[in-house]
């Protein structure tokens, strides 16, 4: 795995502690300038700037994971087996969150269904409507089944 | 007959440390160590550990009208009174980050050869990860014992309407300038504890303001302000927790190498101390799960 010197890989680590740290630095920065803590009254916290800030931080997280991957656990200098027996795996992970994210999301609605049904204020059926029936407030009585 | 396996025994340990053993197969597969190969797909299984932990967390967060802003709940820095937003947590980042550079070295100097090398770049490694672990104890404990929050009460809330803060005896609340203390969508409220006196003793109790909306569904009414969602500090805990006892049982394994290596113990297997790797490689993955901690609970 040693094709590179003593001297190339020791610039190897300094080049990751330097890109590691700046891509941290950098993150941290336009979190919290996305959330309004350098610049009073600017952010971009909902709608549009909300999603390019998310994609943002996965895009430098996901290229850090690259650098740790690759270049400090060597993952380049394995053979290409090794390498998709390891790799190919987590892509199922790519399943995983969409399924339990929409489950999550769903897990919500039904949550905000029972609270607004629980607090319904429901109109007792006015007098002279005829027994039997559903009254629906701006239809006509319908008979059930 | 008895003979014969006990050299085949003896044999096959000798394999074992001069590295050539090629798994008593013809050639090694995918040319790397039975240890090593082992220490991956160790990694992969517990990345989907990991990943599961997460993936819950998104999925109950999705599910949850509001979330706890992660700006608001990890502010607090050591001996500075002062919210100070993932600065902290950025500090710890950065001792892991450096304590995977001086791992990395440590594996260079090992596959030199060189005993002294591995033996101090192993030392830093072990530093930073004490110091990681330190952090993070200062974390839960100011979570714990100064904000109240557990696993199963998480103080930690937003507002999801506009509206105005109420006296008990429901007059408007006044900030201490004497305008209307009011909060708007989204604002984020930690609920604090005050001492109560109940049966003539002082208990500390979650002290729970009165709010009146004026917008949203609640428009007009008075409610009492919400706790948080319950499932953040159980998530909070078990995940950081769960990482934290990776780093701490890789220190463990770390000085457990270090003092072998500092006894000449790898050295006299000359197979470029791959024990060192090995570690390394557990190690480095530690790092890896902190970029996607980060990300999920402090950047999202």
């Amino acid at each position: 795995m040693s094709t590179l010197t003593y001297e190339e890989q020791k610039a190897l680590v300094f080049r990751g502690l330097f890109l590691l740290g700046f891509i941290t630095i950098v993150e941290v920065v336009i979190a919290l300038f996305a959330k309004g803590h350098l610049i009073h009254g600017v952010k971009f916290s909902e709608g549009f700037g909300h999603y390019l800030y998310m994609l943002l931080m996965i895009a430098f997280s996901l290229f850090k994971a690259y650098f740790i991957i690759f270049k400090f656990m060597h993952m380049e200098h394995e053979v290409k087996g090794l390498a998709l027996t390891v790799l190919l795996p987590t892509t199922l992970l790519i399943w995983a969150i969409i399924a339990f994210f929409q489950e999550g999301n769903s897990w919500g609605e039904r949550r905000n269904q029972i609270k607004e049904k629980n607090e319904e204020i429901i109109k007792p059926t006015p007098v002279g409507k005829p027994q039997g029936f559903y009254y629906i407030p701006g239809r006509e009585a319908a008979r059930l089944g | 007959m008895a003979e014969t396996s006990v050299a085949h025994a003896h044999e096959t340990h000798d394999h074992d440390h001069d590295n050539d053993g090629l798994w008593e197969g013809a050639r090694e597969p995918f040319k790397a160590s039975y240890g090593k190969l082992m220490m991956w797909y160790f990694l992969l299984s517990d990345a989907f550990t990991f990943a599961g932990f997460l993936i819950a967390y998104g999925a109950l967060r999705f599910s949850m009208p509001t979330w706890p802003e992660a700006d608001f709940v990890f502010a607090s820095f050591p001996f500075v009174n002062a919210h100070w937003p993932l600065i902290f947590v950025t500090v710890m980042t950065f001792v892991l980050i450096f304590s995977s550079v001086t791992m990395v070295r440590a594996v260079q100097e090992g596959h030199r050869e060189n005993k002294n090398g591995v033996v101090f770049w192993m030392f830093l490694t072990i530093l930073g990860g004490a110091a990681f672990l330190g952090c993070q104890a200062y974390e839960w404990t100011t979570l714990i014992a100064k904000e109240n929050m557990t696993v199963s009460v998480n103080p930690f809330g937003r507002h999801v309407a506009d509206g105005i803060y109420l006296n008990t005896d429901g007059t408007e609340a006044k900030n201490t300038d004497g305008s209307t203390k009011t909060f708007v969508k989204g604002d984020a409220y930690l609920l604090h504890k005050h001492g109560v006196v109940r049966n003539g003793q002082t208990v500390q109790e979650f002290d729970v303001p009165k709010l009146k909306y004026t917008t949203g569904v609640y428009a007009g009414q008075v409610r009492d302000a919400e706790f948080g969602p319950k499932a953040f500090g159980a998530l909070f805990f078990f995940i950081t927790g769960f990482h934290g006892f990776h780093v701490f049982s890789g220190v463990l394994f770390l000085s457990i190498i270090a003092i072998n290596a500092a006894g000449g113990l790898y050295a006299a297997r000359r197979n470029g101390y791959e024990m060192v790797e090995k570690i390394g490689l557990y190690w480095h993955f530690v790092d890896l799960v902190w970029v996607f901690v980060f990300l999920v609970f402090y950047l999202l």
